[in-house]
């Protein structure tokens, strides 16, 4: 703004120069008293830190040391990274066997990077992540047992999935299709509930087995906070569709469920879960920790999730469910075909900051004693030779959460831009 | 549904089987016995392994003797003290961090928000780094990284940083004196009050006169004075009681005069300064959906860049931002339960270790649940009766 009175006519002085790299600090840093003097104390304090920052991480710090006490030269001590970054990234997973971690994070992370992908986004999303999946898995546990009941089962559910929205669009013979995969999956099921067919389960053992117990790091908060929201997803959808629902009951069990679990802390679930878990089922189950936590997880990520859909739903015009219902589809084909792929793409967005929120709370689970990122780099503290450096290690396991959150949260903003392309005025 | 039109139009041909109505009480009656049979699996499970861990259900051991310490008590506590009061204590703190963590941050991103927008190019960069920092590393690593610091940076207690012989600050907090208890201080507390009720009053008098005269009043700093200047009156009114408790090292910590514990300060900073970057985002984008036009009227009609923001823009933006702050007043308070993790003694915290010591899993399971559930549908109950009396009344 200029100060010129109004109506007061005199002489203007020639225009100062307000173009080029002068101009702009004129225009951005100094175009006033009050700003020139916040841009000099903000400038002194930052580069004061900055100094400080740099002087600490980077000129007096150590960066290779056998133990802690060769570290006290009064800067940081990134040795103690040096040493104990594996540990930190994997957790107690053997030693030898690292590299199982190492390529389960990769096939992580390359799920996440091309879901990402519009171009990804049809059935060969179904595909990597079912792939992505197995690979995960398999380098994890080493071994994978698939029970015949859980292959009877899948089949049961996808022909069911596939005559309910087939079924009246398509033609004959795929219906008999679907109609003969679930008919194989409920007949297989019932007679291996009365014994007919035996207990055999496909059995993909390359690697040795480790335990959930021995798994920590980032595999650990990568696989809790994909597949919680991976398994939540669907789970939220249905809360979501309940809440809209006008079946009074639905309704309120889906609303009294939804508010329940808002109301209440992540950690509150996880101690639920682990001390109340195994009051629940009959005496002698025992179920792993480490699927407890997750088990939390997804029911808290539903919840969450669920109002964010409901954003979606609340924010199609009446106009398509009317439409839906005067073609004659039935509900499941009116939600899953018309409703829900223009709900799910307004959500997107919002989704993803859900997933960012998920990423960073799964690291309370080290309050129930898994070994998330978080908890194995407060575990790599506790070593005595290395004791005195908590700011390094947090720093680093900082920037770590940073450099996933962050890039996560551009995304999403960029997806919003893209996605708006086509309702933008 | 929208399938009862066409169920509807015709009710008398339908068979049962395509009417929705029918359909749907048989589908809701399905869902619902499902989810009855899940929970009866559930209890009868509990049931019988509560007997064979001969477990006693019930509320009874609320009264028994908690017998454990607490480092951060509002109220009086002992080991002596029941469950019920341990469990109380830990609620109070909870409220305390939550009360003080939504007063401070809803300031500091306020201030960070607005400082966003500001056309100094500088600041609005320091804010939104500030921002980024924040919002994308885990709540939980904050508070163990000030913790931590705050430990392992401030010396022992005798080598405590001394202010002036009245603030000594080591790594078991902040120690300062304090006013022995004196019957003044209750009338200080009632004339705090008046004070409050005074400014309020007279807040209400100064918009009436400059609705009709034009003529603004000095509101703020009438009722700094009015806030301040009562319980002073009445201080020096009382004959200015000045009997102070002063901290004193014996052994090896203070004793005296009262303390702020680190686990407390490193909560209540983390969550301000982690809660603070959320709100400024809603601050923000609070002002920004505003119209343009608002800031450049308001501009146009000579008001300061600070009177613009305080007078036009941000009582515009509080309508939009009202509803999302709810929910981040809600987060911090149910944030706070990560007080557990840095061994601040706060309503899990107590629970927790109630649990542990009685094995009543299920109780104090129901008591977290019921003390979150009430604070928050309270917090969301006034934050909607304000929202609702900050809404646009459209004519």
């Amino acid at each position: 703004m200029t100060d010129m009175p109004v109506g007061e006519r005199r002489q203007l002085a020639p225009p100062a120069v307000d173009t080029g790299a002068f101009g702009w600090v004129r225009k951005n840093l100094f175009s006033s008293w009050g700003n020139g003097l916040t841009t000099i104390v903000l400038a002194l304090a930052f580069g004061w830190l900055l100094s400080w920052f740099l002087h600490w991480a980077l000129f007096t710090a150590t960066f290779s040391a056998a133990t802690g006490a060769e570290c006290r030269g009064g800067g940081a001590c990134w040795a103690l990274i040096r040493e104990k970054y594996r540990y930190i990234f994997f957790g107690s997973f053997p030693y030898e066997q690292h590299w199982r971690p190492l390529f389960a994070v990769i096939a992580m992370l390359a799920m996440l990077i091309l879901s990402s992908d519009r171009r990804m986004w049809n059935k060969r999303l179904l595909l990597i992540w079912g792939v992505g999946s197995f690979v995960t898995f398999l380098l994890m546990f080493g071994q994978i047992h698939i029970p015949l009941g859980l292959i009877l089962f899948v089949a049961l559910a996808v022909g069911g999935l596939g005559m309910i929205l087939r079924g009246t669009l398509g033609t004959a013979a795929e219906v008999n299709g679907w109609r003969a995969l679930a008919a194989i999956g409920a007949v297989g099921l019932v007679l291996r509930l009365f014994g007919v067919l035996p207990s055999w389960s496909l059995a993909i053992a390359p690697l040795s087995y480790v335990e959930t117990g021995l798994w920590g790091g980032l595999p650990v908060t990568l696989i809790l906070a994909t597949y919680g929201l991976l398994f939540a997803f669907p789970f939220g959808i249905l809360l979501a569709l309940g809440r809209r629902s006008n079946l009074p009951l639905i309704k309120g069990l889906c609303v009294g469920f939804i508010e329940l679990i808002r109301g209440v802390p992540l950690i509150s679930l996880l101690i639920m879960a682990s001390v109340m878990l195994p009051l629940f089922l009959p005496s002698g189950t025992t179920i792993d920790k480490f699927l407890r936590a997750q088990v939390a997880v997804i029911l808290f990520a539903g919840a969450y999730i669920a109002e964010v859909i409901r954003g979606g739903l609340q924010s199609l015009p009446k106009g398509q469910f009317e439409a839906a219902d005067a073609m004659g589809l039935n509900y499941p084909q009116k939600t899953l075909l018309i409703i829900l792929p223009q709900a799910l793409r307004v959500v997107i967005p919002p989704l993803i900051n859900t997933f960012i929120g998920f990423f960073k709370d799964t690291s309370l689970v080290l309050i129930i004693g898994i070994f998330d990122f978080l908890n194995t780099a407060n575990q790599a503290l506790v070593d005595p030779n290395w004791a005195g450096f908590p700011g390094e290690v947090y720093l680093f396991a900082a920037f770590v959460y940073f450099c996933f959150c962050f890039s996560m949260s551009r995304y999403s903003k960029h997806l919003e831009i893209e996605l708006n392309k086509g309702t933008r005025r | 549904m929208a399938v009862e039109t066409l169920g509807s139009r015709s009710p008398a041909k339908v068979s049962p089987w395509n009417d929705p109505v029918v359909r749907g009480w048989v589908f809701q009656i399905v869902v619902v016995g499902l989810v009855g049979l899940l929970a009866w699996f559930l209890v009868s499970n509990t049931v019988e392994n509560l007997q064979r861990q001969k477990i006693a259900s019930g509320f009874h051991y609320l009264e028994r003797e908690a017998g454990f310490e607490i480092g951060d008590t509002m109220i009086a506590y002992s080991p002596a003290s029941t469950y019920a009061r341990a469990i109380l204590v830990g609620l109070l703190n909870t409220l305390k961090v939550a009360v003080l963590g939504i007063f401070l941050s809803t300031i500091l991103g306020t201030l960070i928000g607005v400082g966003r927008l500001s056309p100094n190019w500088l600041l609005a960069k320091v804010c939104e780094g500030y921002v980024e920092m924040f919002r994308n590393v885990p709540l939980l690593l904050w508070l163990f990284l000030i913790y931590k610091v705050i430990s392992e940076a401030f010396p022992g207690p005798r080598q405590a940083i001394d202010v002036l012989s009245t603030f000594f600050l080591s790594n078991r907090g902040l120690y300062f004196p304090v006013p022995l208890a004196s019957p003044v201080h209750a009338w200080m507390g009632l004339a705090l009050l008046a004070g409050i009720a005074a400014t309020v009053v007279m807040k209400r008098w100064a918009r009436k006169r400059q609705d009709a005269t034009g003529q603004p009043f000095p509101v703020i700093w009438a009722g700094f004075g009015l806030v301040l200047g009562l319980p002073l009156l009445v201080w020096l009114l009382g004959g200015a009681p000045h009997q102070m408790s002063w901290p004193e090292l014996k052994g090896f910590n203070f004793e005296g005069g009262t303390v702020i514990q680190p686990e407390f300060t490193a909560l209540l900073v983390g969550l301000v300064l982690y809660t603070s970057a959320f709100v400024a985002e809603i601050v923000r984008s609070g002002i920004l959906a505003l119209n343009k036009g608002q800031s450049e009227a308001a501009m146009a009609i000579g008001l300061s860049r600070a009177q613009v923001m305080r007078l036009v823009l941000l009582p515009q933006a509080l309508r939009i931002i009202v509803p999302p702050m709810t929910s981040q007043y809600l987060n911090i308070t149910k944030n706070s339960s990560l007080a557990i993790a840095i061994g601040y003694p706060d309503l899990v915290a107590s629970v927790n270790v109630t649990i542990n010591q009685t094995g009543q899993a299920i109780e104090n399971i129901l008591i977290i649940m019921a003390a979150y559930l009430s604070v928050s549908l309270s917090i969301s109950a006034f934050m909607n009766w304000y929202n609702k009396r900050i809404a646009l009344r459209e004519r």
